[in-house]
């Protein structure tokens, strides 16, 4: 598949947005953190602007963004509807949360019903965004058990390096934080790794010869295409990274997006505020860009059924 | 709405011969022809002069390879959007754009309300959609239904474009949900198939696969044999009709 930058923007913004939002609200209603005004404005405008940044990038790659409410309509089947409602739906109770904070310097009582109200409407978002993917079964690297706890981790970790890189910038770190942001950093690289295993051991689903019907007379193989230059499905959906290349760059996506925020994150231990910060910060901007590449991957990394059409021999 | 109807009242669809099928391309051109003003309109080109032209067509035909020496055989093959009975291609479009029409089972996209999110175009297998840069919004075959049921067309001509255009009479129309109808005779006659059947779209349309190249050796061989026979013992006035024969028919 064609890896559209909106698209990555738009899943690695949002779902990091979403795991600050969660994170910032759980914190605040289970009284770990103090809800005060400067974290308040900071840690949820930030959610909120990733947020807003995603769905902004998802738009812009639509033919008609001005026709984009329409896709609230369709909630019924659709998970990419379903996913717009929830995104619309959770400024609700997440802009109730950080109105406590930031307003009234409290998450307790009726504040706390809105940041739990938040923090289930943004796992929902996140949880729909990977829906939209897995239930793609022409891409059967999408279409895996894998792929939607997979964006649910990985939103959840992101938010979880923004929310401590925040703590520590406001002089209020939590031991116990930093350490689940490692544990989060540790699942993540797991199910990451589990997810490129499970794909380079997959049987391909299907072959050209099924694709056409023509097996019967042996082996298939395109002698003309149906045109001159490659078409809108063969730019879209004919991508493909090379295994060797692919193989290198997931290297990366595993020292950028885990291995490297790992041991930054073990940094902020150390007994020096102003360490602890720096550290903190480059474990989210060095994750930021793994997570890209990461993305990037998904998109690259997946197959789509049409290929048998245009000279592929399985999918 | 892009939920599926539960069941369509006629399920309209194209029988495509591979058998007779030569790969002209007249299906594809006429189609295009008729939708850049029709029901989706247009279908624009984009760099139509220069080095990379490219636009949306609704019909597309491959020509394939299958199988080596005297028993493969070359196969043009046409593909269009199949008008499934379960397609995701409906189910996931947000807006309700992307539908399976009830009365006769023709999937469209309606041009005013898409969106071009191009999800639809990812959950088809077949590649039947093609995302229109130029309008922004999904293109796809809409069986014609624009000449189809138009009262102001001649009654021959109320048949999808490519139908109508292709030469070999490779390409048939009608409502293969009826098994009496000429095109279920046909599926059924000559052993039509679903494209990935095990993918469990349900698509309507149909494909007849080509003869085989063994049979056509058989009646090759059998007509080198009957020409040969009278050799053996053939008077003058054979050769004569022989020589006749393969004079005037040069
Ligand atoms: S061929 Fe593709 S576009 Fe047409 S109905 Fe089937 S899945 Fe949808
Ligand atoms: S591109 Fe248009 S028809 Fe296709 S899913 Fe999106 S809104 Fe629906």
């Amino acid at each position: 598949m064609h890896p559209a930058y909106s698209v990555i923007l738009f899943t690695t913004a949002s779902g990091a947005g979403y795991g600050l939002l969660i994170w910032l609200a759980l914190l605040g209603a289970a009284g770990l953190v103090a809800p005060e005004r400067g974290l308040g404005a900071i840690g949820f405008g930030l959610a909120l602007a990733l947020i807003t940044v995603g769905l902004l990038a998802s738009t812009f790659h639509l033919g008609h963004p001005e026709r984009a409410w329409r896709a609230f309509s369709q909630w019924r089947s659709s998970w990419l509807s379903r996913e717009g409602v929830m995104a619309v739906v959770t400024y609700a109770p997440a802009g109730l949360a950080a109105i406590g904070w930031v307003a009234f310097e409290t998450a307790g009582g009726l504040w706390a019903v809105a940041a739990w109200a938040a923090i289930a409407c943004a796992l929902l978002t996140v949880y729909c965004t990977g829906m939209i993917y897995a239930s793609l079964r022409t891409i059967p690297q999408w279409h895996q058990p894998l792929v939607t706890p997979l964006y649910l981790v990985l939103g959840l970790m992101t938010g979880a390096l923004l929310t401590n890189a925040l703590l520590h910038a406001f002089g209020t770190p939590l031991a116990g934080f930093s350490w689940l942001v490692i544990a989060l950093l540790l699942v993540g690289l797991a199910l990451k790794g589990a997810y490129w295993r499970a794909i380079a051991h997959a049987a391909p689903s299907y072959n050209a010869e099924d694709a056409t019907g023509l097996g019967r007379f042996g082996k298939v193989r395109p002698l003309d295409p149906p045109h001159t230059q490659p078409n809108y499905v063969q730019r879209e959906m004919g991508y493909h990274v090379a295994r060797k290349h692919a193989q290198k760059l997931q290297k990366m996506a595993v020292l950028l997006g885990f291995l490297a925020p790992l041991m930054c994150t073990a940094l902020t231990f150390a007994p020096s505020v102003e360490l602890g910060m720096s550290a903190a910060i480059a474990a989210v901007l060095i994750a930021g860009a793994g997570m890209v590449l990461e993305r990037w991957l998904f998109f690259a990394q997946a197959q789509h059924l049409v290929t048998l059409y245009y000279g592929a021999e399985t999918a | 709405m892009t939920s599926l109807p539960k069941s369509t009242g006629k399920k309209l669809g194209l029988v495509i011969d591979l058998d007779t099928c030569v790969g002209c391309q007249a299906c594809a051109t006429s189609c295009k022809e008729w939708n850049t003003g029709g029901y989706s309109a247009p279908l624009t080109d984009l760099d139509p002069y220069g080095p990379d032209p490219h636009g949306p067509w609704l019909n597309r035909v491959h020509s394939y390879e299958a199988g080596v020496g005297a028993e493969g055989c070359t196969v043009h093959f046409p593909r269009s959007c199949l008008h499934c009975e379960e397609p995701d291609c409906v189910t996931v479009c947000p807006t309700g754009a992307s539908y399976k029409r009830a009365e006769d089972g023709i999937v469209l996209v309606n041009p005013e309300t898409c969106i071009g999110c191009k999800l639809c175009s990812w959950a088809c297998p077949y590649g039947a959609r093609e995302y229109d840069e130029s309008s922004g919004v999904m293109k796809k075959c809409t069986l014609c239904i624009d000449r189809i049921y138009n009262q102001n067309l001649e009654p021959e001509d109320r048949l999808p474009a490519c139908v109508r255009a292709c030469p070999t009479g490779a390409r048939h129309f009608g409502d293969i949900g009826d098994p009496e109808s000429d095109v279920s005779r046909l599926v059924s006659d000559r052993g039509g198939y679903d494209l990935l059947p095990e993918f469990g779209y349900r698509p309507v349309n149909k494909y007849l696969p080509p003869r085989g190249r063994s049979a056509a050796k058989d009646t090759a061989s059998a007509r080198a044999i009957s020409n040969a026979a009278p050799l053996t013992q053939s008077s003058t006035a054979d050769l004569f009709f022989r020589w006749a024969d393969r004079v005037l028919s040069r």
